[in-house]
């Protein structure tokens, strides 16, 4: 089941990738890595694959029966050291859809609490034979760390202020599926890009596939260098947004807003929170996106968020997609797959 | 406007702009000056005022003045300090944020310039804080306050230590085009003295404050200048090596202005003389050295404004052993004057003297005024730069005493101060008055 599962697979990605890869006897993966650690990396084509992958994950959720068994007898482990609902849970749903044994570990409750490095950490769970671990760590380079002292597949969930790289898939997959293509758009991504992993995989698969990133934010919340990366960036957030075809708004931390990057939640929503008179000078299809959890009248107003042109609740469906489509891909490289 | 039409004839125009001196009429209209030049000498409608050869100039732009209000009306009010301003011959105030509560949010800005507009007769255009409460912590509301009307963003009369909070607070500003201004001092260095730290400090049994208290924080503003690129404005500097500091960095091209006040171009450490804590100033009076470096940093452009640095204190904060009084000193009435000694002595030519008093502050802070200009704002005056007088405390307008002139023989005073078109100040009228 699992290996016609993989051939099908191929062949319905096959046009996409008869330029870079041969099909051969043995059919090979359409996804050629072992790991997703990063947007970084990836091949436009490798980006088209698993959104091609996803959108059929998208019909199977859609159905009553939505258990597969690609993974069948698959161990999953999520291992969050930073505190997540949605992304958890979202990778959880995708194994679990996906027939694998989904085993979530609590960091507050795991010898990482009595004082275990990371490795030992890796090494301990390397033990348990793993098939696929999903991370998320609050330090930049973490998840890359983990990849190198494991056997299994390694999926970064969010390391840092890094790359996440499963929420610009989603992303990605949520806009074409919108507007058909991703290539010749205009995107806007605001607010607190400094901080933000979302920001950097979604500057680098959306460039990667075509479409015109702009960055939008106050000077503080800017990481130094990007504007000399080609980005075009903006500190006025209606210029930013005129002509935009989507508008990524990005969540700021309680932590940032008083007085240390930005005077005040008052003055942030004034200049930097997304509204419908600063919307309005987007294109009117324009389609607005949010990773979530949303602070509402802080980065975005509650009309927006809930508005006829908000995305928010829909890229929380594709992301069980996406994961699947990672999930499933990254199986067909274990041993035995 | 409702004012009738002025016409100042037989006038020593003088435009610090363009530094061009001319005889001749100037006639306002409307708030603004509508025509000048040496032919004017005639307006049908126009109340005329012959001037008799004395000098016609822009009026003059504080870009410093310590008002108590709100919080501490005895010492100064709104309506105190436009008086004060007006008989000084200056139309523009820019008023400091350390009030009781502090200028650091948008409903008292709002509230300072309607209040000002009310009851003062010159413009005062407040400064907000640069951080909360001037604690130097956290930024304050930029984008807020400058939309209610704040001119420029300052601590007053403190530092922000923290160069993390200046470095964020910059780049900040520069998003919004806001211009900051700093007091270069550096409060763990001044610690507990109380005047120039040296020789004469030794004597008088005084804590000094050394001059790297200032060099040291400015040459830091100028590496964040550096980094972030805001428009930064030094409120004041005291002494040589600041103007060296400052003179590189503009070499280098950074988008940095500075200031010195009236008292540092005046006077030196010596005047302290037996303790007189009228001239308890921060930074404090530098040595006689300095103040000539002061007059030479002006002359060359390295200094751009002359501000008052008007700081009323009363009694009860200044009758006091001097290390326990306050800092500061009223200025506003002798600005011109003062900076007058320079012109009567050689130093510095009238022209260049007024553009730091007016065109150049007015540059900094994007005012239209500061320059006879036909279409700008009709905030003149007209002033004998020889008529001498000396100095009775008891003559100021200001609710504070505090002046270091006092009975000091000075030269040059304001016959007319106008705002917009209306006359707001008139000796001619106060003589008058004292001779019936």
């Amino acid at each position: 089941m699992h290996r016609a599962k993989r051939s099908l697979l191929a062949a319905s990605t096959g046009s996409a990738y008869s330029d870079g890869f041969k099909m051969t006897d043995t059919p090979r993966s359409v996804f050629p890595h072992r790991h997703l650690l990063g947007i970084e990396g990836l091949s436009p084509l490798d980006i088209q694959a698993l959104l091609d992958l996803a959108d059929q994950k998208v019909e199977v959720s859609r159905q009553i029966e939505k258990r597969k068994s690609s993974l069948h007898g698959r161990t999953q482990i999520n291992l969050f050291f930073e505190p997540s609902t949605r992304t958890q849970s979202s990778f959880e749903i995708a194994g679990k859809r996906l027939g694998a044994d989904v085993m979530n570990m609590a960091v507050a409750s795991s010898s990482v609490k009595k004082g275990e490095t990371l490795i030992d950490t890796a090494a301990t769970l390397n033990a348990m034979r793993p098939d696929i671990i999903v991370v998320r760590h609050h330090a930049a380079g973490a998840v890359h760390l983990l990849a190198r002292k494991v056997d299994c597949a390694v999926v970064n969930a969010g390391d840092g202020a890094h790359e996440h790289p499963t929420q610009a898939l989603l992303d990605a997959l949520t806009i074409r599926r919108n507007k058909g293509r991703i290539e010749g758009l205009v995107v806007a991504i605001c607010g607190d890009i400094l901080h933000s992993r979302v920001a950097r995989s979604n500057m680098i698969l959306l460039a990667a596939m075509g479409a015109q990133v702009r960055l939008v934010a106050p000077t503080n919340l800017l990481p130094p260098g990007f504007a000399r990366l080609g980005f075009p960036t903006f500190t006025n957030m209606r210029q930013g947004l005129e002509g935009a075809d989507i508008v990524m708004m990005l969540r700021l931390q309680r932590e940032r807003m008083n007085g240390s990057f930005v005077p005040s939640v008052k003055e942030y929503f004034r200049f930097y929170g997304l509204d419908q008179e600063k919307l309005s000078y987007a294109k009117p299809d324009a389609l607005v996106m949010h990773p979530g959890p949303m602070n509402r009248g802080v980065e975005i107003s509650s009309d927006v968020a809930d508005g006829a042109q908000s995305l928010i609740r829909e890229q929380v469906e594709m992301g069980v997609a996406v994961r699947m489509a990672v999930l499933e891909a990254l199986a067909s490289h274990l041993p035995n797959g | 406007m409702g004012t009738k039409p002025t016409l100042f004839k037989n006038a020593r125009l003088v435009d610090p702009d363009t530094g061009r001196e001319q005889t001749g009429g100037l006639l306002v209209r409307d708030g603004v000056i509508q025509d000048f030049g040496p032919q004017l000498a005639q307006a049908a409608d126009a109340e005329v005022i012959d001037c008799g050869g004395h000098v016609l100039a822009p009026g003059l732009i504080d870009m410093r003045a310590f008002i108590g209000e709100p919080g501490g009306p005895y010492r100064e009010t709104l309506k105190s300090a436009g008086e004060a301003a007006a008989a000084g011959g200056v139309t523009t105030v820019v008023s400091m944020p350390d009030t009781s509560p502090a200028l650091d949010d948008p409903a008292v800005i709002d509230f300072i310039v309607r209040r000002a507009r009310d009851t003062s007769v010159v413009n005062i255009l407040p400064a907000a804080a640069l951080t909360k409460g001037l604690k130097g912590e956290e930024m304050a509301e930029i984008g807020r306050l400058k939309e209610a009307g704040a001119i420029a963003f300052t601590d007053g009369a403190r530092s922000v230590t923290n160069a993390q909070v200046m470095r964020r607070a910059l780049t900040y500003a520069r998003d919004f085009d806001a211009l900051i201004v700093h007091h270069v001092e550096d409060p763990n260095l001044v610690g507990q003295g109380v005047m120039n730290e040296g020789e004469f400090a030794s004597r008088l049994g005084l804590p000094g404050i050394p001059r790297e208290a200032e060099t040291i924080m400015l040459e830091r503003d100028m590496r964040l200048v550096r980094l972030t690129g805001a428009r930064y404005h030094a409120a004041m500097i005291s002494c040589a090596d600041s103007a060296e500091i400052v003179r590189n960095a503009k070499a280098r091209g950074l988008p940095v202005t500075c200031g010195v006040s009236i008292n540092h171009l005046s006077l030196n450490e010596n005047d302290i003389g037996d303790y007189r804590t009228f001239l308890k100033l921060s930074p404090p009076l530098r040595h006689e050295d300095d103040r000539q470096a002061m007059i030479e940093a002006l002359a060359d452009g390295t200094i751009d404004v002359i501000v008052s640095d008007h700081n009323p204190q009363d009694v009860e904060n200044k009758r006091l052993p001097f290390a326990e009084a306050a800092n500061g000193a009223v200025g506003l009435e002798t600005l011109l004057s003062a900076a007058l000694r320079l012109v009567h002595s050689d130093r510095i030519s009238l022209p260049k003297i007024l553009r730091a008093l007016s065109t150049k502050p007015a540059e900094i802070l994007g005012l239209p005024s500061g320059r006879l200009k036909v279409g700008a704002p009709a905030d003149l005056i007209l002033f004998d730069p020889d008529a001498p007088y000396v100095l009775d405390k008891r003559d100021l307008k200001s609710l504070s005493k505090n002046s270091p002139f006092d009975e000091a023989r000075l030269e040059g005073q304001v016959t007319i101060t106008m705002v917009a078109g209306r006359i707001v100040f008139d000796r001619r009228s106060m003589s008058q008055e004292a001779n019936v």
